[in-house]
């Protein structure tokens, strides 16, 4: 039988996991296609799951009364999706819409959370990426409100 | 700094200019234009991707403009220009058949031989694509002389992109990677969104031999380079196009002057490396 261990090993946000962190995470993961057009969550929604691209791109989208949704972000192979499933009430926080037809493994939120609360090393292996996620995210967020494009140089 | 053979300068006294008349206004964006024009005396300006020229608006006033054309067709020169003030402003109200003067070509340009056997990555921000324009066409002209190349460019919304055409057309090329990314838009987009240094991990290049080029407004050349230098491209095969307080373009009235450099004269185009040192300097 085809495992998934392979696909998280090559995956940008896993690369470098010890063959064991590989196969536990596996544990939790699943393959998904989905079509262009499908949305992966809708804020208010339960985040019970969480999202590594391997192809395709994913618009992170609110709802703005008067605009319509609005795209603030997108994220395409290599990267995560999601962090809402970390903490408490579980909501998510945006709409993820599917603009590319995208394949991505897909994660279980319950059974990642109990193997960290498990095994604090794989937990703290995975915080660590995840904050690098978070940093470089709140960065590019920073550099958009900038409006870095105003005034030419 | 362009190396001397590559540069192009003025024929005849460069600080008298020549009559010009437009013969083409694109709108680009909102506020933007691109004017094409022939000489109206008989001599085009032939010019190195990067360098600019001093347009002068009758009775308005004279700025330094980039120059966005094809450096293998001199015959017609092409600006792209925003209405930003009132020299700006006038270029942009130009019409068909008016007549505006210019002076040049001045500047350094893209040392283009540099990247040659590399990987390249051309990041533009905004209007910044203006001046990167020349290089984009010098070095689809020359394709063969450069392994993968990569063109990033970001914008504040997808209206606000320049020469959306002419992006297509590049995007459909299998020789070119073109990333186009917005700061917000409607679901009616389809590229990315997210600011261009975003873009710099996910495009496919070898920092080792890779030569990067930069236009943009400076805070997000700052932050481009900054993303390039963590993805291992050395300073020196960085290179920047500057715009700061340039009065003159000859290196005459000083207004440009950053330290022992002239951004006039011994720019437009730096390596990174060079110029380091002008980017942490924030009173000028």
């Amino acid at each position: 039988m085809e495992t998934l261990e392979p696909l998280l090993a090559e995956h940008g946000f896993f690369r470098g996991l010890s063959p064991e962190a590989i196969r536990l995470f596996t544990g939790c993961a699943a393959n998904v296609r989905i079509e262009a057009g499908e949305y992966l969550f809708r804020e208010g929604a339960d985040a019970d799951r969480f999202y590594a691209i391997r192809h395709g791109q994913v618009a992170l989208e609110v709802y703005v009364p008067g605009r319509g949704a609005v795209t603030i972000q997108t994220v395409g192979p290599g990267e995560v999706l999601g962090w809402s499933w970390l903490f408490p009430p579980y909501r998510w926080h945006f709409d993820a819409r599917v603009t590319e037809a995208t394949r991505a493994l897909s994660f279980d939120a319950v059974c990642i959370r109990q193997k960290c609360e498990t095994d604090h090393s794989l937990g703290y292996e995975l915080m660590k990426r995840l904050a690098r996620v978070f940093t470089e995210r709140l960065e590019a967020a920073r550099l958009q409100i900038l409006d870095v494009y105003g005034r030419a140089g | 700094m362009a190396a001397p053979a590559e540069l192009i300068r003025p024929a005849g006294d460069p600080r008298i200019p020549r009559p010009f008349r437009v013969v083409g206004v694109r709108r680009e964006t909102r506020d933007t234009r691109t004017l094409e024009a022939v000489t109206a005396d008989g001599h085009p300006m032939p010019f190195a991707p990067g360098q600019f020229a001093m347009l002068y608006a009758f009775g308005v006033g004279e700025i330094p403009i980039s120059i966005s054309g094809d450096p293998a067709d001199p015959s017609v020169l092409t600006h792209t220009v925003r209405a930003v003030g009132a020299v700006s402003g006038a270029l942009c109200r130009l019409r068909r058949g008016d007549v505006f003067w210019a002076r040049g070509p001045y500047g350094s340009s893209w040392p283009l031989d540099e990247a040659a056997g590399r990987d390249v990555v051309v990041v533009a921000g905004g209007i910044g694509l203006a001046p990167l324009r020349p290089l984009v066409l010098a070095l689809l002209a020359g394709r063969e002389r450069y392994a993968r190349a990569w063109l990033l460019y970001g914008a504040r919304t997808p209206e606000e992109l320049l020469y959306r055409r002419e992006l297509e057309r590049w995007r459909a090329r299998l020789d070119l990677a073109v990333e186009v990314t917005v700061d917000t838009a409607g679901t009616g987009w389809r590229g990315s969104v997210g600011v261009v240094t975003t873009l710099i991990p996910r495009a496919e290049f070898d920092p080792d031999r890779t030569a990067a080029f930069v236009v943009g407004p400076e805070v997000m050349m700052r932050f481009t380079v900054a993303a390039l230098r963590k993805r291992g491209v050395p300073t020196d095969r960085i290179f920047l196009s500057l715009e700061r307080n340039m009065h003159c373009g000859v290196g005459l009235c000083g207004r440009c002057q950053a330290g022992p450099v002239f951004v006039c004269r011994d720019g437009p185009v730096f390596p990174y490396a060079a110029v380091e040192r002008i980017f942490a300097v924030r009173e000028i």
